[in-house]
């Protein structure tokens, strides 16, 4: 007897939605859903939070678009984004090229590399506001290499590479093992191949191994973007946006907009335009990455 | 051999050095955690000399750790469990129905993973605070939006694990006159521990972590988490670092204990996780 899923009855799927993914959805909808429709909705609106009077069309767009401090803010993170996504990955491809050699107590090097990812943007950033603060002016002046003699923290151009250097710090370790699983998992086989073939180290690695696991460099660079792009609660913790919010990424500069200042309809606006420039450029570089990735 | 083995004994080197690097910053907090403040800004980087461990309850008191530890526990135990049941079942209805339906709500499901949450966080406080459906501000409606939040990729990682799992045994089930959540129960849902445990890693380690959402729908500070208590030490305390370290340092063992005992399954959860 054929007792396929197409010879379901109507009673029989419904009653399955019912019982496996209503609950699910309905939550999913409440949460997720209806906030993003009503807040592109709002947009185009006079909200002050709790009513709208009056439909303005694109008077918000057209406002946020003339913000000046919408635009340095934005310029910012794009920035961020950029050196974070480079470095983050160059360092955690480097350390997973490190940590995968055959030799007793790399399983400790993992997991140094690894810890920082655990603990919150918060803490992080704490930590190393005394870092910059305090410590580092004072191992400077003792050690004679003056790189962190001033507090890096204070001026805008350094207080960018602090963010920069904590965030590379913080994330690497994950992508490392992301970069680990995906250099274990080429066979072995195909290595000893292009070794009888006489390449060596550096061919094999960039002729073998790289297009091998084009997939985890999408995967890290996706995660690295979408970090970044997001990020809030180390800028938050790190330098607050100072020195005169010139170091205020797109986020904290949405909160402070609508919770700091009140203006909830321009606030969302400028949600809004981030949730696109996101979506662009997670698109883009998918679509650009998964070129390089070849079927195995 | 012989020239391999120096290679990568040197390479090992420089890997201990990057991770002395990367160790630095969590021993600078362990070393200033015990030091008064006046040590604290003469020397930052020596070994204390008198240990204030007054430091210690001094900032548990500060920050109200066992309360906000607490809160922590409850919100992501709730967060995760919850989590765990909803997309397992989402999951398996997606995977087992072929209808135009479960097509779409797949892929507004992936889809919805490029939202940042801060589109959301405005028009949130509206909908669901005082003047629209009242939430209480407490553990139980967090972790009710975690489960909203969190749903899509935990979905996304069931469905495809569920999609491997053969269709026979269902029918079987159905032959036997189990009822569709009866074979759910007893037949798929024993299977899916390796995805579970995937599943409640990753939401754990995010949702304990987070702090944008709390601090938007949170108001009550004896509700508030870990990271937002935290927080106290911003500003308020630079004058006092020591205490301020031995803060951080209070609330980095949860989640550093927790990796030590569940290090294994939580690389292989990152790694699975990967997968897209």
């Amino acid at each position: 007897m054929e007792f396929n899923v197409s010879m379901r009855s109507r009673r029989q799927e419904v009653q399955r939605f019912a019982v496996f993914a209503l609950i699910p959805l309905a939550i999913f909808a409440l949460v997720l859903v209806v906030p993003f429709v009503r807040g592109v909705y709002f947009t185009f609106t006079d909200w002050d939070g709790f009513d709208v009077t009056k439909v303005v069309g694109f008077d918000n767009y057209a406002a946020v678009f003339q913000d000046q401090p919408f635009w340095s803010s934005l310029t910012l993170t794009l920035a961020y984004v950029g050196a974070s996504l480079v470095l983050v990955n160059v360092v955690a491809f480097g350390l997973a090229l490190l940590v995968t050699i055959p030799l007793r107590g790399v399983g400790a090097l993992r997991t140094t590399f690894f810890i920082p990812n655990l603990i919150g943007g918060v803490i992080l950033g704490l930590i190393w506001q005394f870092l910059f603060g305090q410590a580092l002016p004072v191992l400077a002046e003792s050690s004679g290499i003056p790189i962190f003699q001033d507090n890096w923290l204070l001026d805008t151009n350094t207080a960018f590479w602090a963010m920069v250097i904590v965030t590379v710090w913080q994330m690497s370790g994950y992508m490392m093992i992301i970069y680990v699983t995906a250099l274990m998992s080429i066979e072995p086989e195909l290595l000893e191949a292009s070794l009888i073939d006489g390449t060596n180290a550096l061919q094999t690695l960039v002729y073998m191994k790289l297009p091998l696991m084009a997939q985890a460099f999408t995967i890290s660079l996706f995660l690295t973007m979408r970090n970044a792009f997001m990020g809030y609660d180390l800028n938050l913790a790190l330098t607050g946006g100072n020195p005169y919010r010139t170091t205020e990424l797109i986020s904290m500069h949405v909160f402070k907009e609508a919770f700091g200042f009140g203006n909830f309809a321009s606030g969302q606006t400028q949600a809004v335009i981030m949730f696109v420039v996101i979506s662009i450029a997670a698109i883009t570089q998918v679509i650009v990455s998964k070129r390089f990735e070849i079927e195995r | 051999m012989k020239r391999a083995k120096r290679i990568n004994l040197f390479f090992f080197l420089v890997a201990s050095v990057l991770a002395v690097v990367y160790a630095l910053p969590f021993v600078m907090v362990l070393l200033n955690s015990v030091k008064d403040k006046r040590a604290v800004r003469n020397d930052p980087l020596g070994l204390p000399t008198e240990w204030q461990w007054s430091n210690f309850t001094e900032a548990i008191r500060k920050m109200d750790y066992w309360q906000a530890l607490g809160n922590s526990l409850l919100v992501t135990i709730i967060a995760v469990v919850a989590i765990v049941a909803t997309s397992s079942m989402l999951a398996y209805y997606l995977a087992r129905s072929r209808t135009k339906f479960s097509a779409v709500t797949f892929l507004v499901l992936v889809a919805s993973m490029v939202v940042p949450f801060q589109a959301l966080m405005i028009p949130f406080v509206g909908l669901f605070g005082e003047r629209g459906l009242n939430l209480p501000s407490n553990q139980f409606s967090l972790a009710f939006f975690y489960v909203g939040f969190g749903v899509a990729l935990s979905t996304f990682l069931y469905h495809g694990f569920i999609s491997n799992i053969p269709y026979s045994l269902d029918e079987a089930a159905a032959i036997d006159g189990a009822s569709p959540f009866r074979t759910f129960r007893t037949i798929i849902l024993p299977m899916l521990g390796p995805v579970t445990a995937t599943v409640s890693i990753i939401n754990s380690l995010w949702i304990w972590n987070d702090f944008l959402l709390p601090s938007v729908v949170l108001i009550d500070t004896d509700q508030k988490t870990l990271p937002l208590k935290t927080f106290v030490f911003y500003g308020k305390y630079t004058s006092d670092y020591g205490l301020a370290m031995a803060g951080l340092l209070l609330s980095m063992i949860p989640i550093v204990v927790f990796y030590f005992l569940m290090q294994r399954r939580i690389i292989a959860g990152i790694s699975a996780g990967a997968v897209k």
